[in-house]
């Protein structure tokens, strides 16, 4: 077994000098290949890192991303139901790298527009032409009053995939049968819109077949969500009386939680969980903030055919980060607006006019072993934000054969998107 | 399929200052909006709600067109005897809703 090598700043500063030096030592060579930074790993990051060198292998990539392992989301509602290993959801950058991408293995913590430097804890600084953020998203952890990230220990989000998607799974493990799941969910913007509603399903599977005493409490701040009938059929279905979700307006919006007592407070009731899952509302990722891209919403104005970011020049945002109108917050958006950015950033570098993007989108739930359904989606700027120009949902009435087939797609689809993202 | 949702505090020592929350289901519609055909959607909205205490009224509030469907109004108030809050919700087509919650004051 080889052990990945992931190349230090050191590397890179030291790589930069060696072409400024080359182009120094030939003064045919006008100037250096332009650099373009990518910070965040994640579905949009690796995508775009990646399609900008396919595009142009003259470009020097470097993608900045602290964590060396990659864990996705999608899929991990079903690691929490114990139908799936959280190995089968980590990738590393190998192959990014293998790319001739400098992958540089740290946290970015700062950045400076004017003089176009990304600095590092140790002072060191990389410069740039273009940049792009895929810094996904941060939990606020000052939105519900109880829940901060020492709560989250004992009331796990699972909203980043990983430790804390283990640690839900385990509570769930170690619950008695009959005892009480509540999800919180909060109001819009969120990464992932059905997810919730997905885990929801998939924790119902693993308590009707290993507790069925046990019950799922969904307490949402919104009224409606996406594919809402598919999910409500399918727990009809599937899980009777076992799900019971309130919504807003019938006072399902949570305003604290105790973590020392498993307790769920909303605006008209209190309840008590033997597992409680908080997912809190979430902004852009720090990085966002730090670098003056995201406004007073806490996630990122862009421009929606270029992804440049509205408020500070030569940098772009994609991903969960960004305000991308009809687009749902997603890996499947994320990766196509990476790709839409690389080529963006290409032409901009060659003084061409920039093509206005056409992104594919593609959102699947599976709501219990061989039943999934989907909404696939085109999306296009409009009046300066992205629309939906088409989207098909999965019929509401339809056999297990189409169920079934659909599950089958989705990790089809999972294989694909991490492919291209992570090799 | 209006219903009403009350959270009043069940206990309170007398002179605490306690919140009530109450939220009516409704559609809240505003009267402006046109059908495919053109046709105006007919204003349907809660005009009025108030709240009682002891029988005595503590809050009312007037609702217009741009309040939101399903309104939400919380407020506070001084619990200074044990007994009951009423209210009432009123408006367009004769809607008209009740509900009460008792309150212990020590």
């Amino acid at each position: 077994m080889t052990v990945p090598r992931h190349r230090t700043r050191r590397d890179v500063v030291r790589g930069a000098a060696a072409v400024a030096a080359a182009a120094l030592a030939c003064p045919s060579v006008a100037q250096a290949a332009p650099r373009v930074a990518v910070i965040g790993g994640g579905f949009g990051g690796a995508a775009c890192a990646r399609a900008l060198r396919r595009l142009d292998p003259r470009l020097q990539v470097m993608l900045i991303e602290p964590n060396t392992t990659f864990t996705a989301c999608p899929l991990s509602n079903e690691v929490i139901a114990g139908l799936r290993e959280l190995r089968a959801q980590q990738f590393t950058y190998d192959k990014v790298a293998a790319d001739g991408i400098v992958v540089v293995a740290q946290a970015a913590k700062s950045i400076d527009a004017q003089a176009r430097a990304i600095g590092f804890a140790d002072g060191e600084k990389l410069s740039y032409d273009r940049l792009v953020l895929a810094p996904g998203i941060e939990l606020r952890f000052d939105a519900v009053p109880g829940y901060d990230e020492a709560a989250s220990v004992q009331m796990p989000h699972a909203w980043k995939a990983g430790e804390q998607t283990v640690l839900l799974r385990r509570q769930l493990e170690a619950m008695d049968n009959g005892g009480l799941v509540v999800i919180a969910v909060p109001a819009a913007p969120l990464r992932c819109p059905p997810a919730p509603y997905e885990r929801a399903s998939l924790i119902a599977h693993y308590l009707k077949t290993r507790k069925p005493r046990s019950k799922v409490l969904v307490l949402d701040a919104k009224d409606n969500y996406s594919q809402q009938k598919l999910f409500e059929k399918a727990w009809e279905e599937l899980y009777p009386g076992m799900i019971e979700r309130i919504g807003l307006s019938q006072g399902g919006r949570v305003t604290s939680v105790d973590a020392a007592t498993n307790a769920i407070v909303t605006d008209f009731g209190n309840y008590t969980a033997a597992v409680a899952n908080v997912i809190p509302p979430q902004k852009a990722g720090h990085i966002a903030e730090i670098s003056g891209t995201a406004d007073h919403t806490g996630w990122c104005p862009i421009d929606p055919v270029t992804f440049a970011s509205k408020l500070v020049p030569n940098i772009h945002v994609i991903g969960d980060a960004c305000i991308a109108g009809g687009i749902p917050k997603s890996a499947s958006a994320a990766s196509a607006q990476g790709k839409a950015c690389a080529a963006a950033i290409i032409n901009a570098l060659a003084g061409k006019p920039p093509e206005t993007p056409r992104l594919d989108g593609a959102c699947y739930n599976t709501v219990a072993p061989g039943y999934a359904f989907s909404l696939k989606g085109i999306y296009q700027p409009k009046a300066d934000q992205y629309a939906e120009s088409e989207v098909t949902t999965s019929p509401v009435a339809a056999s297990r054969d189409v169920r079934q087939r659909e599950a089958e797609q989705a990790l089809d689809w999972f294989k694909t998107i991490t492919v291209d993202a992570f090799g | 399929m209006p219903s009403a949702l009350i959270n009043v505090p069940a206990k309170a020592r007398r002179g605490d200052v306690i919140e009530i929350k109450t939220l009516m289901s409704h559609i809240m519609e505003t009267g402006y909006r046109h059908t495919a055909s053109g046709a105006v959607v007919p204003r349907d909205i809660i005009t009025n709600f108030t709240c009682r205490y002891n029988g005595t009224e503590i809050f009312r509030a007037d609702f217009y067109p741009a309040i939101s469907a399903n309104p939400f109004i919380t407020f506070f108030t001084t619990a200074t005897e044990s007994g009951k809050f009423e209210f009432e919700w009123t408006g367009d087509k004769g809607f008209s809703e009740t509900a009460s919650a008792a309150i212990t004051v020590e």
